[in-house]
């Protein structure tokens, strides 16, 4: 065995990457905003922006663009972080927002509001936050027996998803011609994004990531496992319901704005464990970022593939997400998360 | 007395594996507990480690209950080296080993000049100095189970708990693993208390060895009262030959007929 050394335990790389990874999220920023049915270079952004404020490119920019991409980057963080909390205490490279329920009961929530009470449909984001995290609590207490053990964690959370997903669906075959409500919401959509979308979301991100980045230490060390992690003097039960907690609060939080845009939190955990390592410290800002900067850029394509039309954003998640997660799982880039 | 429990039932759900056992330990000495599969050796430990709840009686860390111990008090108190403990990608020995100082961390948990001293103390004991910046996964079994232990002197404990700490090792990485602990535990004045597979090696190190059967304690005593034919036949079922190491002073066995199927 030779003396080779993974860059990734280097703490002045992971540095570094992080210092990348907000450079680009800038840049993400700005080419996300330039981006659209009215096509502004950086120059043009810069100057609508600032000179000529009374002008209806920049009322587009601050009115429509500026807070749409800023959902999409509290968005890609949040449900990033959320898988990356979830799959450190669950041991489990599977795990994500869905596996807890969240998505299941923002789901059938959502289909409950647009089909049956269509009238209400603003009331829809913060019902399907009560959804997710309702669903969570009945998840965790389904698998608690003395101790909610990460494997019946994933297991009850896979059965309360099927059971609450029968539900969606039966709604929707009842009531097909109310159905297009609903098909934005089910595939994760960032269109209609307001300011008070943003006033609603920051701060559930802010908090989740403060609260993720104080924590880290107690999330390594519980990848060493139940036993070793109590002997280290960590309350283990206390701990883990509390990251699910905050993982849920952080997915309930994205879902409930844009819908069930799931993926994210699954792949862009491994993405940034790939780059960065496995260290708490380094792999929660570095999550929450590379997710920020993935919906970003997922969602500027969807707006000009085909223009003046737009894709959702999570088809194009999906649809580029899927094959290039394959791609890393052939290479041998992926894992096991612990 | 480092340990001392008097009365504990451990068990799973319904099902109860140690009933009414008493158990001491003395301060600083080498405990090793041994008996057949399924005795209950790792429930013991588990049970005096607060891994497993005990379902009745009482369990005295340094004169004070188990019970009443905060869970990073008593990390400061116990280590507990765990049998297969996960191991996590991507995690250079040098972390590992600083994980040892949570329990002494404030909650920002940054770690202090005097915590790297210690991690960096911890390594030189343990010979990994030269694996600090490794990754774990890239560590040979032997060197991986020098990490753990080193992460539990980090953690300045003292006494040291340990599930079978040889019993995924080769027979080389074990006897070094065993001297290494023997060597701490004398420098150190821990108290070490040890479940193990390998009579002659328990014999060898341990100032006192308890065996275990069907989750009762059956016998305790220094070596040469526990290494005798008619205990490894009751307990073991096994014909042996006793003889003694008179190099190192400590009986040893030679299997001669075992249990017919």
């Amino acid at each position: 065995m030779g003396l080779s050394v993974d860059l990734r335990t280097h703490a002045g790389f992971r540095i570094a990457v992080l210092g990348v990874m907000i450079l680009a999220l800038v840049l993400c920023f700005f080419a996300a905003i330039a981006v659209g049915s009215t096509q502004l270079t950086i120059g043009e952004v810069l100057h609508y922006l600032f000179v000529e404020t009374d002008s209806t490119k920049h009322r587009i920019l601050v009115k429509i663009r500026i807070p749409r991409v800023i959902i999409a980057g509290l968005v890609g963080m949040s449900l990033s972080l959320s898988g990356c909390l979830l799959q450190g205490v669950m041991r489990n490279p599977l795990a994500s927002p869905n596996i807890i329920g969240v998505s299941s009961g923002a789901g059938l929530t959502a289909v409950i509001v647009l089909i049956l009470f269509p009238g209400y449909y603003y009331l829809v984001t913060p019902l399907a936050f009560l959804g997710a995290c309702l669903t969570t609590l009945v998840v965790y207490t389904l698998a608690w027996t003395d101790g909610a053990n990460p494997l019946r964690l994933v297991l009850s959370g896979i059965a309360v998803a099927s059971f609450l997903g029968a539900g969606s669906n039966a709604l929707m075959v009842f009531y097909p011609d109310r159905v297009q409500n609903v098909i934005g919401f089910m595939v994760g959509s960032l269109s209609a994004i307001t300011w008070q979308d943003v006033s609603g979301m920051w701060p559930y991100t802010l908090v989740g990531l403060v609260l993720s980045f104080i924590l880290s230490p107690q999330l390594n060390i519980l990848l060493l496992g139940d036993e070793t992690a109590t002997s280290l003097g960590i309350k283990v039960e206390r701990v883990r319901f509390l990251f699910i907690v905050i993982a849920s609060l952080l997915a309930a939080s994205a879902v409930s704005i844009v819908g069930l845009l799931g993926f994210v939190g699954l792949i862009v955990p491994h993405l940034a464990r790939l780059i960065i390592g496995n260290n708490a410290k380094f792999l929660i800002p570095g999550s929450a970022l590379l997710g920020a900067i993935v919906v970003m850029l997922c969602d500027m394509i969807g707006r000009v593939v085909i223009r003046p039309l737009e894709l959702p954003v999570g088809i194009i998640m999906s649809l580029l997400g899927g094959p290039f997660f394959l791609y890393m799982l052939r290479k041998g880039g992926i894992r096991k998360s612990r | 007395m480092a340990i001392r429990a008097e009365g504990i039932t451990l068990g799973y759900g319904d099902k109860r594996i140690i009933e009414d056992l008493d158990i001491h330990i003395p301060a600083g000495s080498f405990c090793s507990v041994i008996g057949p599969n399924g005795c209950g050796k790792s429930t013991l430990v588990k049970g005096l480690s607060r891994n497993l709840k005990l379902l009745s009686g009482s369990v005295e860390i340094n004169n004070t209950s188990l019970r009443s111990f905060d869970t990073k008090l008593l990390a400061k108190k116990l280590a507990y080296v765990a049998q297969a403990p996960h191991i996590p990608d991507q995690f250079a020995v040098k972390e590992l080993v600083a994980h040892g100082r949570f329990p002494h961390l404030h909650w920002m948990g940054r770690l202090t000049a005097h915590d790297h001293e210690v991690i960096a103390w911890a390594m030189e004991m343990t010979e990994i100095s030269r694996y600090a910046e490794r990754e774990l996964t890239q560590l040979s079994g032997g060197e991986r189970q020098r990490a753990w232990i080193a992460m539990a002197l980090a953690q300045e404990a003292e006494i040291l708990l340990m599930d079978e700490p040889t019993t995924y090792l080769d027979i080389a990485h074990q006897f070094q693993t065993l001297e290494l602990v023997d060597r701490l535990q004398k420098e150190t004045n821990r108290t070490v208390l040890m479940v193990l597979h390998d009579l002659n090696q328990a014999a060898r190190y341990s100032d006192k060895i308890f065996v275990m059967h069907e989750g009762r304690l059956v016998a305790q005593g220094r070596p040469e009262e526990i290494m005798t034919s008619e205990l490894l036949q009751d307990v073991f079922s096994i014909e042996t030959r006793i003889i003694r190491d008179e190099d190192h002073d400590c009986p040893f066995f030679i299997p001669l007929r075992g249990r017919r199927a």
